[in-house]
């Protein structure tokens, strides 16, 4: 008997609402979209957690400048705080080492994750979900049900296909779409906007490809003044009115 | 401590669970703690005190035992079925303080010893579960 799944739900209780970036596909800016909407909410005065889910190849610590540290102990563990933020990430206690996880050893560190670390009183968790429609996230829909997905694509064909499997998934399960964002716009196109339409799904709006993010990952103040961060800025402004 | 978090689903759990059957009380848990998670069986138990609820409950007689499994590793490369006992006693407070909260990170820090993979099974001895509830 798991002693650990009976206290997943009371871990969370103290956070109001739990936003997943998620998609499908791997390379489309979920953790850039899920650390900047982090830190987008954080200046607001929100308080905001981030908790990045992909054990494999985690980077949302990179997009923070965070460091990686052992949480503190307190009747389970603590997240870091980052710029303001409650982040917690496996980065922690692995640094850049890898993570070779499969099956049920990855199903088990996620519920082990969820079981041990105390947030504390939160307006918004943001997780960043890993690529992929496989373990993690199957464990995270049953495991956090009332998390809403917030869905990143790219105007590429290689990619609306997955993200409408993405959109499939949810539906199968019953799971909450705050939205879907169009992530590296380059030239004017219709096509994430019109998947939206066609799933009945909010379109939150575009994200232009920015390449004066790359420089900026770790500065806070620098990264606000990108373009990435401004049309991100009103993303999180329609978050925030969606209830 | 985050011992204290495990112990709390443990009651919890047992809570639950003697309500689910229809229990009257419970005398006795049976807490299996597998090696790799490296937590003291004292310290267990005082944490499963600390959080168990005050006053009457289904617990209020019960009596918690507490067994360490050993841990077997099998090697999905090799077939070697290993005991990472020596492994975790060569790693640093860091890294063995990362197994004893997530024992997934062995395959971080832990490979077969006799083919260097980090990709192998966890036969037996992970972490806290519940072997047993007794009662009435």
């Amino acid at each position: 008997m798991d002693p650990r799944l009976a206290i997943i739900e009371r871990r969370l209780a103290p956070i109001d609402r739990i936003l997943a970036t998620s998609g499908g596909k791997g390379g489309i800016g979920k953790s850039l979209v899920a650390a900047t909407l982090a830190l987008d909410l954080a200046q607001r005065g929100l308080r905001v957690g981030l908790l990045d889910l992909d054990f494999t190849g985690p980077c949302a610590h990179i997009v923070l400048g965070a460091k990686t540290e052992l949480p503190a102990e307190d009747f389970g563990i603590l997240a870091p705080v980052a710029h303001g933020i409650h982040f917690m990430s496996i980065a922690h206690f692995t640094g850049a080492r890898p993570v070779p996880l499969r099956g049920e050893a990855l199903s088990n560190a996620l519920v082990e994750l969820l079981a041990i670390t105390r947030w504390s009183d939160l307006d918004f968790l943001i997780i960043d979900m890993p690529p992929g429609l496989g373990d993690i996230k199957l464990d995270a829909a049953r495991l956090i049900p009332r998390a809403e997905y917030l869905l990143i694509a790219t105007a590429s064909r290689l990619v609306l296909e997955t993200v409408e499997r993405a959109l499939g998934l949810l539906s199968q399960l019953d799971l909450r779409v705050a939205g879907l964002v169009e992530n590296m716009n380059r030239q004017p196109s219709t096509a994430v906007a019109d998947l939206a339409a066609a799933h009945a799904v909010s379109y939150l709006g575009q994200l232009p490809f920015d390449p004066a993010i790359e420089d900026a990952f770790g500065q806070v103040q620098k990264m606000a003044k990108t373009n990435f961060s401004r049309a991100l800025h009103a993303v999180s402004q329609q978050l925030i009115r969606t209830v | 401590m985050h011992e204290w978090a495990l112990a709390e689903g443990v009651v919890a759990t047992v809570l639950k669970t003697a309500v689910e059957r229809d229990m009257q009380r419970v005398d006795k848990v049976v807490v299996r703690i597998g090696q790799l998670q490296q937590i003291e069986a004292d310290l267990f138990a005082q944490s499963i005190a600390q959080v168990s609820p005050e006053g009457p409950s289904l617990l209020r007689d019960a009596v918690f035992a507490i067994e360490i499994e050993e841990t077997a590793l099998r090697c999905r490369i090799c077939g070697n079925e290993f005991s990472p006992q020596d492994a975790l006693m060569g790693l640093d407070a860091v890294e063995s303080e990362a197994i004893h909260f997530i024992p997934e990170l062995a395959h971080t820090f832990i490979h077969c010893p006799t083919c260097q993979s980090p990709d192998y099974d966890l036969v037996k001895g992970r972490g806290v579960s519940i072997a047993r509830i007794e009662g009435v």
